[in-house]
């Protein structure tokens, strides 16, 4: 939503004069520039806590950025950034040229996916992946072959007279996500949320974590790419006031390149000293401008924007070359390997290739560490592939990084809290990890800590501190999401029961709503019998008997009709049922013939009704009196209709016809039914026991003979005993 | 007179006491009342919301209630231990164990439809009590995953028996690394032998 | 081939434990050696006792908790406990003093609890409090500085005193602290000159003022290990300093002692830079830690100068360690992007 509210911010419809907006503020930034105090923008400022491992740099930084021979098969996972997991646009067997889009994002917090070079799919299936859990996820599976064809690709030109949209579109579709470690979509990040004002955008050239040299290395040798991506990024942020590059102070060489590729820009290349997590993105900002990104906010909430050298790289080849994000420089280092250095690799190279390219001995690795030692993460599956956050790939000896010792108990001696860079108490939040004590853990602003593993590297009894808190973390978090879907079940559950009330009463209201109209009906129908009779009463006495006399007499005939209309009901549905059973036991193709009949069977069966109830509507004239009298005769059709509407749905042929004639047949038995209810439901009850045994005895037939129709007869039967249940609870509760 | 006085004058001055701040207190009672969450409704947010009714309830609000009324808390299979040992919590009482009785502790799982066995006899919907099956008569019918309590109620009622429990599976995103095993510092994790096992694990 | 399968981080930095608390040890070093040479080397037998006491308990108890005795040994927590212990103690007490003093202090305090960690008492003070209010006579008895009576206990007389039953009062002389407390009647230039104990000496009692410079000594060495934080010492020192420059009196007959002699007097040096410090018991904050040596300075003021003990710092210590929970929670740190620090009670809002 608050994107969707930047993106019509950008809009030229809200703000119309948003190129004129930039120029202004070019123009303002130039003066601002000349009157600023330079000393005061470069002041740097310390963040608390931090630790000085060993920074083993050395080791990789001998050898230029180098390459290997490209392995045979690539495997790139669909999701190797934060957000939606991309979807495959290719098929199995499909050629794909280098740099061609083989899966496309996945919503906005999405990267698409592109080929690393050119060749066959030849697998799209869950495949190891680089990852903590060791789990398993989906690749794409390219066997390449060797001729490494590039696609066309199209670069943006003249980026700066684009609309912003555009170019941000086209990072968007070159995949780029940010490449420092945790892989955020970086067109997300570049369109801030909120409409935050940026006015200082940090490019993170720190690189903090021992072995790792990926970043220094890039800044070196291609310092002039990667502040042409600063470029990029600021023209993308409206111009920020600020543009600061950091970089700790142990990478000397890497510092002159930078100073010298940025000579002649407005950017600030600042030296600070080296400290362990300084590369945070967190700590970055306090050091380089004093501000602290609100808890559970953004850097944009405080106007800045972060990122990292090589991400900044990847866009000046996505806007300048048109090249999609398909290969990255991995610090390939530890003591296990005959040649340690930086390589730049196509991503989906599987490690194990990468390995082997650097003379790895086996005997004496002990664990692959994707990243550095103080955050990276062990993978056991040495096929799982180099992906878009892969910034260092570590094999170290036994003696490098020697295997934790046992952990000890805690005594709080407060070397974590003095080493933690976001002033957390990590003792009390490893008691309460520990005692799974959530709400302890949140007063203690766990989700704050940052997992750069400071606390367990001074830690004097071993604790695995990190793991209890990453624990800890997931805990909450699973317990959060149960929680809401709890909650989300209780609301279904309770709007499920209000409705069924809700239907429940209905069907009531309307059965009142019948009942009386039924009343009224007959009341109405009394009184014009009534009234004939009324004025007989005037007449004489001698006629009155007469009257009356005559009135039997006319009393008797319906009675006489009614019995045939019945007759004739009575024989119609038993035909019905014939068509049906044999409609249930004839074949499919059969069919067709039968519903005809069936249907003609159910026209007779309306034509007997309507006598039925013409006859019955003739007893109905008869007084008052007899009429009710008459009401036990009365009863006994409607119970049988009731019975073939059952009949008619299971046998699964119902016509509109039949089914408007039951409609008309149920509802005058409604109407009736209001007369003596008791009787009626004995009535409904006995045809109902009988039908079921009826039933039982077909079914049982069907089942010897092996029918195909078993399981509709054993609907039919169930349903039938339902409703008997039904009908003889009904019967109990009126009983009552 | 000396006595009277000295019987009197203590006991006019704690019954004055008691008195005003028996009013004191009185007073608070009321003005200062908190309105909390009646305590059914504090019982059904612990509850785990499958609306299962292993416990014998239509649903877990219908337990909440015969929980404050006095029933006992042990009774709900999906909420296991933990879902006990809070009501053990909040009602200040004893954590028992779960009644097996009302089944047992199960890994978490959904319905799953195999649809082509599907005959679209409404069954099921009509016996999901969070309404997580879509379908109509004789249409295949199928199971929203996400809003699907593992409750199993629309097992029993299948004629042609094509709903299966699937248990959850955790994805790449969920995931998270486990606790560590307290090792050295649990008893029975920290014998000698365990422990050698534990270096070399490690 | 298997690859080992950790989470991060996968370096540390080589501090363990048991070198803390070897450090510790070390740090001892001057202060001991200064009581050695005012003392005599009552003290080495004290600690001696102590410390193959505390082993022989602890190890007793870790076998019958049914762990691994070895692991728990070679943490050298016992052996901490049993040196300050057995510094603390009067020199050539009874052998059975540091005895039960060390079962008290590695059992009912530490053990009791679950063990290194888990103490809320700081175990040395708890032997310590035991002792004194079991055996007033015997724990208020110092031996005086040799200076003072020519020369401390012989070898023999070492063994007589502590195994034997020879009487030690032929000893002992008032400590600096007693001297001052239950001076009445003379101003403290006066008492300065009158006692030998200050006279001898140069600013709080002959001996005395050696030894809290050795802890100091030792202190200072800590805390440039970076074992320590200064926060609860300096707190500790500087309130205590604080309320003897109030109460001085301008050294009157009624003076409750200058601030030297309170800084340099007693346990104070000892207390403040290895008991304060116990990070066990005390508080987990560096905020904390300032309230909680505040506290214990103020506290052993208070019963030094009003209260029926002549020093306090193991009293102060425990009556402290009960307060730590309490000032944790008001004393968290501002956590990184958070507007202010917030009591731990107060829980989230869901």
């Amino acid at each position: 939503m608050s994107q969707l509210q930047e993106r019509n911010q950008r809009e030229p419809s809200d703000h119309p004069s948003a190129d004129e907006r930039r120029a202004t503020r070019q123009a303002h930034l130039i003066a601002s520039e000349k009157a600023r105090d330079l000393s005061r923008e470069l002041k740097v400022n310390d963040f608390h806590g931090g630790v000085h491992p060993p920074e083993n740099k050395h080791q990789s930084t001998g050898e230029p950025i180098g390459s290997i021979p490209l392995a045979e098969d690539l495997v790139v996972p669909l999701n190797q950034h934060i957000g939606g997991t991309a979807i495959p646009l290719v098929k199995l067997g499909d050629q794909v040229l280098k740099g061609q889009k083989i899966a496309e994002a996945d919503g906005l917090v999405s990267c698409p996916v592109h080929a690393p070079s050119s060749g066959k799919v030849v697998a799209i299936e869950p495949m190891a992946v680089p990852h903590p859990s060791g789990m398993v996820a989906d690749c794409i599976q390219i066997r390449t072959d060797g001729r490494d064809e590039w696609c066309a690709l199209t670069p943006v030109e003249d980026y700066a007279s684009r609309d912003i949209d555009d170019v941000l579109e086209k990072i968007r579709d070159c995949g780029i996500a940010g490449m420092g470690g945790a892989g955020f979509p970086t067109a997300v990040k570049l369109n801030p949320r909120g409409g935050a004002t940026i006015d200082t955008l940090i490019i993170n050239g720190t690189e903090c974590e021992p072995y790792i040299t990926a970043d220094d290395m890039l800044m070196r040798e291609h310092a002039s790419e990667i502040i042409g991506g600063v470029e990029i990024l600021a023209h993308l942020l409206d111009q920020p006031e600020r543009v600061l590059i950091g970089i700790e102070d142990n990478k000397p060489e890497a510092i002159a390149a930078m100073k010298q590729a940025a000579a002649g820009t407005r950017f600030h290349v600042v030296v600070f000293p080296t400290k362990y997590p300084s590369g945070g993105e967190k700590q970055l900002i306090e050091i380089l401008t004093g501000r602290e990104v609100p808890n559970e906010g953004l850097p944009a909430h405080v106007g800045i924007v972060c990122q990292n050298v090589g991400t900044a790289r990847a866009v000046f080849r996505a806007v300048a070359l048109g090249e999609p994000l398909i290969s990255r420089v991995t610090t390939v280092v530890g003591e296990s390997l005959g040649r340690q250095r930086n390589i730049e690799v196509p991503l989906g190279t599987p490690i194990h290739h990468i390995l082997e390219q650097h003379d790895i001995d086996r005997k004496r690795l002990q664990r692959i560490v994707i990243g550095g030692p103080m955050m990276g993460y062990t993978i056991e599956d040495d096929g799982a592939p180099v992906v878009k956050t892969t910034n260092c790939i570590l094999a170290p000896s036994k003696q490098e990084l020697p295997a934790p010792p046992p952990a000890q108990a805690c005594i709080r001696c407060g070397l974590c809290a003095e080493a933690c860079p976001a002033s957390l108490l990590p003792q009390q939040l490893y008691w309460y990890a520990r005692a799974e004590d959530r709400e302890k853990l949140q007063a203690y602003n766990l989700f704050d800590c940052i997992e750069c593993g400071a606390c367990s590297y001074v830690c004097p009894s071993s604790i695995p501190l990190v793991q209890y808190y990453r624990a800890a973390k997931g805990d909450i978090r699973e317990a959060r999401a149960e929680k809401e879907k709890a909650d989300r079940a209780r609301e279904r559950f309770e709007y499920r029961k209000l409705r069924l009330e809700k239907a429940e009463q209905e069907k009531e209201a309307k059965r009142l709503a019948r009942k009386k109209a039924a009343e009224e009906a007959r009341k109405k129908r009394e009184q014009e019998a009534n009234s004939p009779e009324a004025k007989a009463a005037k007449q004489e006495s001698d006629v009155v008997a007469a009257a009356l006399a005559r009135v039997k007499a006319k009393q008797a005939a319906p009675e006489q009709v009614l019995a045939r209309a019945q007759r004739s009901l009575t024989s119609a549905e038993h035909r019905v049922e014939r068509m049906q059973k044999k409609l249930a036991e004839a074949e499919e193709a059969q069919k067709a013939p039968l519903e005809a009949q069936l249907k003609t069977a159910e026209l007779k069966l309306k034509e007997a009704r309507e006598k039925l109830a013409d006859a019955e509507k003739q007893a109905a004239d008869a007084p008052a009196k007899s009429g009710q009298e008459d009401a036990g005769n009365v009863q006994k059709p409607p119970a049988q209709p009731s019975v073939t509407e059952d009949k008619l749905t299971v046998a699964g042929a119902s016509s509109s016809a039949a089914g408007a004639a039951i409609e008309k047949a149920k509802a005058a038995a409604a109407a009736r039914a209001s007369m003596a209810p008791e009787e009626k439901l004995a009535n409904e009850i006995e045809a109902l026991k009988k039908r079921v045994e009826k039933a039982e005895a077909r079914l049982a037939k069907a089942r010897s003979e092996d029918d195909p129709n078993t399981g509709a007869f054993e609907t039919a039967l169930e349903k039938m005993q339902d409703k008997l249940q039904e009908k003889l609870a009904a019967q109990q509760g009126s009983g009552k | 007179m000396d006595w009277l006085s000295e019987v009197s004058t203590p006991l006019l001055i704690l019954g004055g006491m008691a008195l005003v701040f028996g009013a004191l207190l009185g007073f608070a009672a009321v003005r200062f009342r908190v309105e909390g969450d009646p305590i059914v409704d504090q019982i059904d947010a612990i509850l785990p919301q499958t609306q299962c009714g292993q416990c014998g309830h239509p649903g877990c609000r219908p337990y909440a209630e015969a929980i404050a009324n006095g029933e006992a808390i042990n009774k709900c299979p999906p909420g296991g231990q933990a879902t006990i040992n809070e009501l053990a919590n909040l009602l200040d009482v004893e954590a028992v164990p779960l009644d097996a009785e009302h089944g047992e502790e199960d890994v978490k799982k959904v319905a799953f439809i195999r649809e082509a066995e599907c005959i679209g006899c409404t069954k099921c919907i009509q016996a999901c009590p969070v309404d997580a099956i879509v379908g109509a008569a004789k249409q295949m019918h199928t199971v929203i995953v996400d809003e699907c309590t593992g409750c199993d109620l629309c097992v029993e009622p299948c004629p042609v028996d094509c709903i299966d429990m699937v248990p959850v599976e955790t994805t790449l995103q969920e995931w998270h690394p486990n606790k560590p095993s307290d090792g050295i510092q649990l008893i029975a994790s920290d014998r000698p032998d365990l422990h050698a096992d534990d270096r070399s694990a490690a | 081939m298997s690859l080992m399968r950790v989470t991060s981080p996968h370096a540390h930095s080589g501090q363990s434990t048991a070198k803390v608390m070897l450090q510790v040890a070390a740090a001892t070093i001057p202060g001991v050696l200064a009581l050695v040479i005012f003392f005599g080397p009552g003290v080495l037998f004290n600690i001696a006792l102590c410390t193959g006491t505390a082993l022989v308990t602890e190890a007793a108890v870790m076998k019958l908790r049914g762990r691994p005795v070895g692991f728990y040994l070679k943490d050298y927590s016992a052996l901490v406990t049993a040196l300050l212990l057995g510094i603390a103690l009067p020199p050539y007490c009874p052998w059975w003093i540091p005895v039960i003093g060390s079962v008290s202090a590695i059992l009912l305090a530490k053990q009791l609890y679950g063990g290194m960690g888990y103490n809320p008492f700081n175990p040395a003070m708890v032997g310590y409090v035991v002792l004194l209010i079991s055996f007033p006579v015997e724990m208020t008895r110092w031996v005086a500085p040799a200076e003072l009576i020519h020369g401390t206990p012989g070898l023999g007389e070492t063994f007589s005193l502590i195994f034997g039953n020879m009487n030690v009062d032929g000893f002992t002389r008032a400590t600096p602290l007693e001297i001052v407390r239950h001076n009445q009647s003379t101003i403290l230039a006066q008492l300065y000159e009158m006692e030998p104990m200050f006279s001898k000496g140069n600013i709080a009692g002959v001996g005395w003022e050696m030894a809290n410079f050795g802890f100091l000594l030792g202190g200072l060495f800590l805390l440039f290990r970076r074992l320590i934080t200064w926060h609860a010492p300096l707190a500790m020192l500087a309130t205590l300093a604080l309320l003897s420059v109030v109460f001085y009196d301008g050294g009157s007959s009624l003076s409750e002692g200058s601030p030297l002699l309170h800084l340099f007097s007693g346990a104070t040096m000892l207390g403040a830079f290895f008991i304060v410090t116990d990070p066990v018991s005390g508080c987990t904050s560096n905020r904390g830690r300032l309230v909680f040596g505040a506290g214990v300075g103020l506290l052993v003021f208070v019963i030094r100068a009003w209260g029926a003990y002549p020093d306090a710092v193991a009293f102060a210590v425990l009556l402290m360690n009960f307060a730590a929970p309490f000032i944790d929670n008001y004393t968290l740190p501002r956590t990184y992007g958070h507007k202010a620090a917030r009591k731990a009670t107060d829980l989230e809002e869901q």
